[in-house]
């Protein structure tokens, strides 16, 4: 996966160092998935890499740069969208911490 | 001074549309409302014919137009909205928005009531509602400060000191619809005035940056760090004035528009076009040896504190005229005046004065009544602190 790391926030020294509007890029500074209560999971032997979960994602975690498209669990909110909206029911919800029962 | 400009009669809405004209924005979004319609409408021809070279968006609301303002200023472009009234009220969520992201957007607001009971005519609760916002806020007194407020806006708003949207008031009706003879500036020395914009703080992809990002623990921070860039805004008035009256011919005074009262004895505060008719009468009054003064407060945002206590120190009464109540408590412009004010050793007595709700004239006879209230305070007479003017209150 080619995913942006997570940087750990350094305080500027004074408010003259506080962006003025723009802040440069990059600035990822804490992970989400500890909101989640379901797990999306891709059966990448259904998935068609149509990318319709790519498209939809409202947190941008579905990654395409491998072989198989992948899910960034550590930004992914658990919404379900992709599971959802795709066409050929290769992503399922699964409760976190149950063992594998899909929902 | 350069190329002299050309004289035209024309209205107060029109001076505003000609005034953005010669400022060249790359984008104008706006939702027409009464005053306002005739300045979005007439820029609206101007692209419509060419002579403004600008994208045009007609948006379906306020909040959609200032939203779409602040979408075009993320990217880098120069841009006016217009509005008045409900319409800057609906639009309100935008306004900290845009000031947080120090986007430099210029809007024209036509001063008009606030409903309920439902009403077309002038005074200053809207944009007086605002004064929060974050936003620079002018008041002008007729079509010609007007338009030079809106060059001069951009100027300001977009100096990388300031970085701050900027609100240019004008009266609905009294200003936006009659006519007047304004001299209208040359192209090309507004052009030398008005450089385009460049900006660091825009989206760019051979750039990337995030706008309008969360910050959570640092909010502070980033909010004490627009006050601090506003309290350098006084000084950036001062310098774009200089450079305006050099190339222009005209200034206006700065925060606050002192006309006699080096040795007043009574000073009324005045916001807007009513300074026309104190202007008329503190002139009719001196003729009859009464020592009786005016300041046209021009800025409300950055406030004029220093300039409104230095006023207050040398005159024994001061009255605040508020197109606006609130309710509950007394005019807005009062408030703000007397915290200046209560700096100061041996403060005037101070009275506010609140007129022209809804539209209702202010008569030279209701400004006389005013001047002789204030002569009585001068003199040591007790009174109500909040008077209303011409209104039937029993």
């Amino acid at each position: 996966m080619e995913r942006p790391l997570v940087v750990k926030f350094k305080r500027p020294d004074s408010i003259r160092d506080y962006p003025c509007g723009a802040f440069r890029v990059g600035t990822l500074v804490q992970e989400n998935s500890g909101w989640r209560v379901f797990r999306p999971v891709i059966d990448t032997g259904k998935c068609i890499k149509c990318l319709r979960c790519f498209l939809v994602c409202p947190d941008g975690v579905i990654d395409k740069s491998g072989e198989d498209l992948e899910i960034d669990y550590r930004f992914c909110k658990g919404c379900g969208v992709c599971a959802y909206e795709c066409k050929v029911g290769a992503i399922v919800m699964m409760r976190e911490g149950d063992d594998g029962n899909a929902r | 001074m350069g190329m002299p400009g050309r004289k035209v009669f024309i209205s107060g809405d029109e001076a505003v549309a000609e005034a953005v004209r010669l400022a060249r924005p790359n984008v104008i979004s706006a939702y027409p409302i009464t005053p306002q319609t005739v300045t979005v409408e007439r820029i609206s021809e101007f692209v419509e014919d060419g002579s403004l070279k600008a994208e045009y968006l007609h948006v379906e609301s306020e909040h959609s137009a200032m939203s779409a303002a602040l979408g075009a200023a993320a990217v880098g472009a120069r841009t006016f909205t217009a509005t008045s009234s409900q319409g800057l009220l609906y639009m309100a969520e935008t306004l900290p928005y845009v000031s947080g992201a120090r986007f430099p957007i210029v809007m024209m607001n036509a001063n008009r009531t606030l409903a309920t009971p439902w009403a077309l005519l002038s005074d200053h609760r809207d944009s007086l509602s605002q004064l929060d916002s974050g936003w620079i806020q002018v008041y002008c007194e007729n079509a010609q400060e007007a338009m030079d407020m809106i060059i001069q806006a951009y100027r300001i708003a977009e100096d990388p000191r300031v970085m701050t949207p900027f609100m240019v008031n004008l009266d609905g009706f009294i200003l936006t619809h009659t006519y007047e003879m304004v001299d209208l500036p040359a192209q090309e020395n507004v052009d030398r005035f008005l450089p385009p914009y460049r900006t660091a703080n825009r989206m760019d992809l051979d750039d990337p940056k995030t706008v309008c990002y969360a910050a959570l623990d640092d909010y502070m921070e980033f909010h004490l760090k627009q006050e601090l860039d506003m309290r350098k805004v006084p000084g950036v008035i001062e310098e774009v004035e200089l450079e305006f009256k050099g190339i222009f011919g005209r200034s206006y005074g700065g925060l606050v528009e002192k006309y006699c009262c080096e040795d007043a004895e009574a000073v009324l505060m005045t916001l807007g076009s009513v300074t026309g008719t104190a202007r008329a009468v503190v002139d009719a009054m001196r003729m009859e040896g009464k020592m009786v003064g005016l300041a046209k407060i021009r800025f409300m945002r950055p406030f004029p504190a220093a300039e409104i206590a230095g006023i207050a120190g040398n005159t024994k009464a001061m009255g605040i005229l508020d197109r606006d109540l609130s309710v509950g408590y007394e005019g807005i412009v009062f408030t703000n005046a007397r915290s200046a004010v209560c700096e100061i050793e041996s403060p005037p007595r101070m009275i506010n004065f609140i007129g022209g709700l809804g539209g209702r004239n202010i008569s030279k006879e209701d400004m006389r009544q005013i001047f002789d209230q204030l002569m009585q305070a001068a003199r040591g007479e007790q009174g109500e602190r909040v008077r209303f003017v011409n209104a039937r209150c029993e």
